[in-house]
């Protein structure tokens, strides 16, 4: 039986039929025909106040449900101002479908009003994209966009949609799976690793005496978490998580050396670059891992896990590449392991190499110096506060910048999804709508977004969108009165001429702010005042609350390892620096 | 045919047959993608092919912006690729066009003519003081003759950049010949 609908009807039953619970979004002129039928919708719609927010509350969403986040939005500016979380999204491997509205297909070409060539915009921050130009086409394309969009390396998916293809009308059909394959000839991601290369890893791991696993965001796209630690635990071999895996594997855990990178901890730096192996599970050898790429981990053999292909090579090439879904290739790696062992073969004693590790631990803590009676508060201090006063199972999510360091150094991570931040694009401002899609994703969870003063001041209004919606979410800002972390890299690299990095000590006034956006609003001024105020935080769940810590602005990020350096070359804190010796 | 040794064929180029789904904006998205990860387009031509739904971009990739691995590896993540095949000069069969206005006064025209029918190319057009010709044929075939012709004033030229498709090995061209008579 055919049935005829609009294109927008088509469109919200596709969406409905694709599972969508939640759609971000703002309406506008073009995109008006798909908000009609989605009053009638089951689907719950958050009306935000800058289509960024929309943007990045699906990206919060995505990363912590896993499904992919949606958002709604009109033509030209809301188009616009969904470039920089679609380009987000994109570099950090985030499922999402953006849907933009168009104008009529008549006028496509002419300049009219709201008119922006979205397509052409969003092809380089988007997996896939795809102007709709018959209202027939719709259930196709949806479908497409959410198989493109999860399937593979997951990323954002945008489908264009002119105001008359959604308000004409269609003959309504539901493609089968096998329609929607047979539609995309050129997509087919490969998830199963070569046999023959996953034997040789397994060898390669077995005659190893210094490994490590590296993991990257991922294991965490590919739910590899639990086969992480089977690998990890059978080999008996320390891990280091990326800024985008944190989680990914117990901080708690014995064999979990944390952060390496840029402002990784010293320990989890060293250890790659003294190893004899890296197992690169889902991980890019980003510049912020890799320092000088020339003089990074110079004796390291490499596995490199990763499904796309692109990655293999692309900044140091592997001697075992391995094409597809971290899990299924971990787990075959495990076996084969596990079959080399039964078989007889012996794991080259990797003691000493663990007690090298072991003493990097215990000499390079994570540090800062505590504050002094009467001085400014440290901003790490907050931060162990907060996790220590954070009930079990909280998501934290981070702006960019100082705190978000901070954050990723000082928090606890010891499940898979709790910790949501900008990666790859590093978006000053992704920290409260982010926090915002992540509460809605996980109702069950607390949610505590930490934000700088300057990101803070990118999005702050869609705590109103948290407020109006019933959206409780909780932030701590950071406000050390600048843009930090360009302050640090002016004081250490410019010779410290600070140049327009100062924002304003008094001004805006965070805790008025926030009551005016509906929030309770908390200033911290004193240590003594550090515990109280969080737990008073966490103590509301009936709205959002934020609170501003005034944080000492001369505290610096270490360890760092300059941008271009060498990871040999690390930057300890001064406190630090007398044991360096030690890291050799 | 040995192509390689020529100029036109320096080693730092290599042709890539990509098949894509014959689609609007997937030029772009190709074109694109090479401005992108800033990898140089050395030449390139677009048509459809025998199947309607895909066309063929035979691409000269210049190699030296880009290891031509990672070129295909991040042309392939593109949706509408459906395949690459990287045409070894040595095991391919190229072609291109080229069209020239030369100006000539109408008694040096003979000269012209007779390189042309050398070259076994075409008159396309006569004028008073200029001619028009074409050729179609090898790449370093066409940089011959455009060389040739340089010497007597070229005011107009174009070249469409090559195409190409694989050799056939002896018994793919037993296989053509067989399906010939099946059919």
């Amino acid at each position: 039986m055919t049935q005829k609908i609009t294109g927008a009807q088509a469109l919200i039953k596709a969406l409905e039929l694709e599972n969508v619970d939640t759609i971000f979004g703002l309406p506008g002129g073009c995109i008006l025909p798909a908000y009609d039928p989605l009053l009638d919708s089951p689907i719950r719609h958050i009306l935000v106040r800058h289509e960024q927010g929309a943007g990045h509350m699906a990206e919060g969403y995505a990363h912590v449900t896993g499904r992919p986040g949606v958002a709604l939005v009109t033509s030209g500016p809301a188009a616009t101002n969904m470039v920089t979380p679609l380009c987000d999204a994109y570099m950090d491997s985030i499922p999402m479908v953006c849907i933009t509205g168009q104008v009529p297909t008549t006028a496509i070409g002419t300049d009219a009003f709201q008119e922006c060539d979205t397509v052409g915009i969003t092809r380089s921050v988007t997996k896939h994209n795809e102007l709709i130009m018959a209202a027939d086409d719709i259930p196709l394309l949806v479908r497409q966009a959410f198989h493109i969009a999860t399937t593979g390396r997951p990323g954002p998916v945008l489908l264009d949609l002119p105001k008359d293809v959604l308000q004409n009308s269609m003959t309504w059909h539901w493609p089968s799976d096998e329609e929607v394959l047979d539609s995309l000839p050129g997509y087919k991601p490969v998830t199963k690793g070569h046999p023959r290369m996953i034997k040789e890893a397994a060898r390669m791991i077995l005659n190893s005496k210094q490994p490590v696993l590296y993991a990257g965001g991922g294991i965490l796209k590919a739910r590899a978490a639990d086969a992480l630690r089977e690998l990890a635990e059978l080999i008996d071999t320390p891990v280091v998580t990326t800024l985008m895996a944190r989680g990914a594997f117990p901080d708690d855990h014995p064999l979990c050396l944390g952060m390496p990178g840029m402002h990784g901890n010293a320990t989890a730096i060293t250890a790659m670059q003294k190893s004899d192996l890296l197992i690169t599970l889902g991980a890019r050898f980003d510049d912020r891992i890799t320092g000088k790429v020339a003089t990074f981990a110079p004796d390291a053999k490499i596995i490199h896990v990763d499904i796309d292909p692109a990655e293999q090579g692309k900044v140091r090439r592997p001697d075992v590449p391995i094409v597809g879904d971290c899990r299924l290739v971990i787990e075959e790696i495990v076996k084969a392991i596990k079959d080399l062992l039964n078989a007889g073969e012996k794991q080259q004693d990797i003691s000493a190499w663990k007690s090298r590790v072991s003493g990097w631990r215990e000499q390079f803590p994570l540090y800062y110096a505590s504050h002094e009676p009467g001085e400014a508060l440290k901003p790490q201090y907050c931060l162990e506060q907060l996790r220590d006063g954070a009930p079990e199972g909280t998501i934290l999510c981070a702006g960019v910048g100082q705190h978000q360091m901070w954050s990723s150094q000082y928090w606890k991570f010891n499940e898979p999804y709790t910790w949501v931040n900008s990666g790859g694009l590093g978006t000053m401002g992704f920290s409260v709508p982010a926090a915002i899609g992540a509460k809605v994703g996980r109702p069950d969870r607390t949610v505590w977004a930490v934000d700088g003063d300057g990101c803070f001041q990118m999005t702050a209004q869609e705590l109103v969108t948290a407020s109006v919606e019933r959206i409780p979410i909780k932030v701590a800002i950071l406000n050390n009165s600048y843009l930090g972390m360009v302050r640090q890299w002016q004081e250490m690299f410019y010779e410290e001429r600070y140049s327009e990095v100062y924002l304003s000590p008094e001004l805006p006034d965070f805790v008025k702010w926030a009551e005016s956006m509906g929030c309770i609003g908390i200033r911290v001024e004193s240590p003594e005042e550090v515990q109280p105020a969080i737990e008073k935080a966490n103590s509301i769940d009936d709205r959002s609350v934020v609170v501003e810590f005034r944080v000492d602005a001369g505290e610096k990020v270490f360890p760092m390892v300059p941008a271009g350096s060498s990871n040999d070359d690390v930057l300890l804190h001064p406190d630090q620096n007398s044991r360096r010796e030690f890291l050799r | 045919m040995n192509s390689n040794s020529h100029s036109s064929n320096q080693p730092t180029h290599h042709i890539l047959s990509v098949l894509v789904q014959n689609r609007p904006g997937v030029l772009a998205r190709v074109a694109g993608l090479f401005a992108r990860r800033g990898y140089n387009i050395f030449s390139l031509a677009v048509a459809p092919t025998e199947d309607p739904m895909l066309s063929r971009l035979t691409i000269v990739v210049d190699v030296e912006s880009a290891p031509l691995e990672q070129v295909v590896k991040q042309l392939f993540k593109l949706v509408d690729v459906v395949k690459i095949s990287e045409l070894d000069p040595r095991r391919s069969v190229e072609r291109e066009l080229l069209m020239a206005t030369v100006r000539v006064p109408a008694g040096d025209r003979g000269q012209v003519v007779e390189l042309t029918n050398i070259f076994e190319g075409k008159i396309l057009a006569v004028g008073v003081e200029a001619i028009t010709v074409s050729l179609d044929g090898s790449p370093d075939k066409l940089d011959d003759f455009e060389e040739l012709l340089r010497g007597y004033g070229i005011v107009e030229l174009q070249r469409t950049g090559r195409v190409a498709l694989p050799k056939l090995d002896k018994e793919a061209r037993l296989k053509a010949v067989k399906q010939g008579k099946a059919s």
